[in-house]
């Protein structure tokens, strides 16, 4: 199982002292965070995208291929590529390139965006979220496993014996994940690719979750990728942790009640207890985290979200220690303990190269 | 026969209020007349005032409480609907109109409703025709013809069997027969798929 971090790149004023982060200090910071991670052994950090302040990550792949060349064992990931709004041509060139510079060490998730204004800017209307979504995945996929592509569809201009560069590093596409939280449309689209489906998981309750990953196995198993037990899922989490639970609430309490989405809104407590965000000590992390497989079933990846809210990149380096040190150990041990034999892990490069090797050594 | 549910929504806030004291008497008198018909109904009371903190906490994050939550659902599965609110400076309640914003779009299609309200003086009724009933048809729910405005002259002066009465037996007849002569209810799920892949795929 795959455990890592995800940061949605915002910069946000610290509310216990009035600080706000410059962009290049933001940037910076998500990049000591990056290859902190590797350093206390996760194995994924993954960036979100975004085209609107108070974000600062618009270019994922420049921001990963830094990361890339200081890190060696760190997969490298988006939380989520707009597959709405970028244009898919460049998306499979970006992440190919990407590919050859990190060793492989590369997948995506892809997302829709919610942010309405976001897409005349990029030319697209958010009414077409769906179809876009739909429509551009299905040219990112051609263009990635096939050398030549002629093609013609609604949303951009035709392509005529096109060949998007590099191709991909040995001929394998990257892995992809689909993120949504409550479109079936796109929990039937990772189904139909037999791709991975993520889901967000941290700003609604449980149910959402339960229900999405439950119609992604059902339908992954009816394409035909194999039982339902099988389909690969990565979950969210956001957590905030100190050795003794009153003094991560204390401490977590400000950044909490002033955060975007969903400051100045339900208590600390409530949210707690109506989404899995943890704020205690490292043994109630690994408690409540280790219950997400109770609804969606062993899964593949866990991500969690430490960055956010206006917290210091210092306070952030230290969750960063707990989760290495004292968390992850535990719940790989416990999770695997758990899964049954059979419950594959997530893809990476070099398991789907062994994977066609093999194949192709069966043939001959 | 399957047992019919009739929700009242009642957005008072005082204890006892006027407006849980109409929408009472709407639903009761809507529960007589399925009941003269053979219809069995079960009545259940959503007291908005209970879900204050919680309904602007779902406008700010988005997702309901628990509590909110069982509230909304109860309302989305109606086969009728009571609704009555205070009137405030000339139309609903605010927190009225917030609960029937974080219900969802599609939730009370076709779905008969009864509405009343609530005020200080006679002057107000009429919003009852250019503010709630407006609401309840871009929702698309079916707005019965009556609807009960209750002043205080209505409690005060006038006799049990007065116009008031009169009012509330002529509009809980109309949502009665609205209910009767429907299929019970199936709530959405939001989560079910609507398309076939292949469907998305070529934009039909």
């Amino acid at each position: 199982m795959q455990f890592g971090i995800f940061s949605v790149g915002d910069v946000t004023t610290d509310p216990t002292n009035g600080r706000e982060p410059s962009e290049a200090e933001r940037i910076k910071a998500m990049v000591t965070i990056a290859l902190k991670a590797e350093e206390v052994g996760l194995d994924v950090f993954a960036t979100g995208e975004h085209h609107n302040p108070p974000f600062v990550p618009s270019s994922p792949t420049t921001m990963l291929g830094f990361v890339a060349a200081r890190t060696s064992r760190l997969l490298l990931s988006t939380a989520t590529t707009l597959i709405t709004t970028n244009d898919p041509v460049k998306i499979a060139e970006d992440y190919a390139m990407l590919q050859h510079l990190a060793d492989g060490r590369v997948d995506l998730m892809m997302g829709r965006g919610n942010t309405g204004p976001v897409y005349p800017w990029f030319g697209q209307d958010i009414r077409n979220g769906i179809p876009l979504a739909i429509n551009n995945y299905d040219l990112l996929r051609r263009l990635w496993r096939e050398d030549v592509v002629d093609w013609e569809g609604k949303f951009r201009t035709p392509l005529q014996s096109f060949t998007s560069t590099p191709r991909p590093l040995d001929g394998i596409p990257p892995f992809v994940w689909h993120g949504s939280i409550r479109s079936p449309e796109i929990a039937e689209q990772a189904a139909y690719y037999g791709d991975g489906f993520f889901a967000n998981h941290i700003f609604w309750p449980k149910e959402h979750t339960q229900r999405m990953v439950g119609l992604y196995r059902q339908r992954f198993e009816y394409y035909g990728h194999g039982d339902a037990d099988r389909a690969i899922v990565g979950l969210g989490g956001q957590v905030f942790m100190r050795q003794n639970s009153q003094d991560a609430v204390r401490e977590f309490r400000p950044y909490f009640d002033n955060a975007p989405v969903y400051g100045h809104g339900p208590s600390l407590e409530d949210f707690s207890r109506e989404t899995p965000l943890t704020v205690g000590s490292p043994q109630q992390v690994i408690d409540r985290t280790l219950t997400f497989r109770d609804y969606v079933g062993d899964y593949q990846r866990q991500l969690f979200l430490v960055d956010h809210a206006g917290l210091p990149l210092k306070t952030v380096l230290e969750q960063l220690d707990i989760l290495g040190e004292e968390v992850v150990p535990v719940l790989r041990r416990e999770f695997a303990a758990l899964r049954p034999a059979h419950v594959p892990e997530a893809p990476t490069h070099a398991s789907m190269k062994a994977e066609r090797d093999a194949a192709a050594e069966t043939v001959r | 026969m399957t047992t019919r549910s009739l929700v009242v929504v009642s957005a008072g806030l005082r204890v006892p209020s006027s407006t849980r004291l109409l929408a009472d008497q709407l639903a009761s008198a809507t529960g007589a007349e399925l009941d003269r018909r053979g219809v069995p109904v079960r009545t259940e009371v959503v007291e908005l005032r209970d879900h204050g903190h919680d309904v602007v906490n779902h406008l700010l994050a988005g997702f309901p409480s628990e509590a909110l939550k069982r509230a909304l659902d109860t309302v989305a599965a109606a086969d009728g609907l009571v609704v009555v609110t205070p009137i405030f400076n000339a139309s609903y309640s605010g927190l009225f109109k917030a609960f029937f914003d974080v219900l969802g779009d599609d939730a009370l299609v076709d779905r008969p409703v009864l509405v009343g309200a609530t005020g200080g003086t006679a002057r107000h009724s009429l919003a009852l025709e250019h503010a709630l009933r407006p609401m309840f048809s871009y929702l698309r729910a079916v707005v019965v013809p009556t609807s009960v405005f209750a002043a205080p002259e209505d409690w005060a002066g006038g006799s049990a069997q007065g116009t008031l009465r009169g009012r509330i037996d002529r509009a809980a007849g109309e949502l009665a027969e609205q209910i009767a002569r429907r299929e019970p209810t199936e709530a959405a799920d939001p989560f079910r798929l609507t398309t076939t892949f292949d469907q998305l795929l070529t934009g039909d």
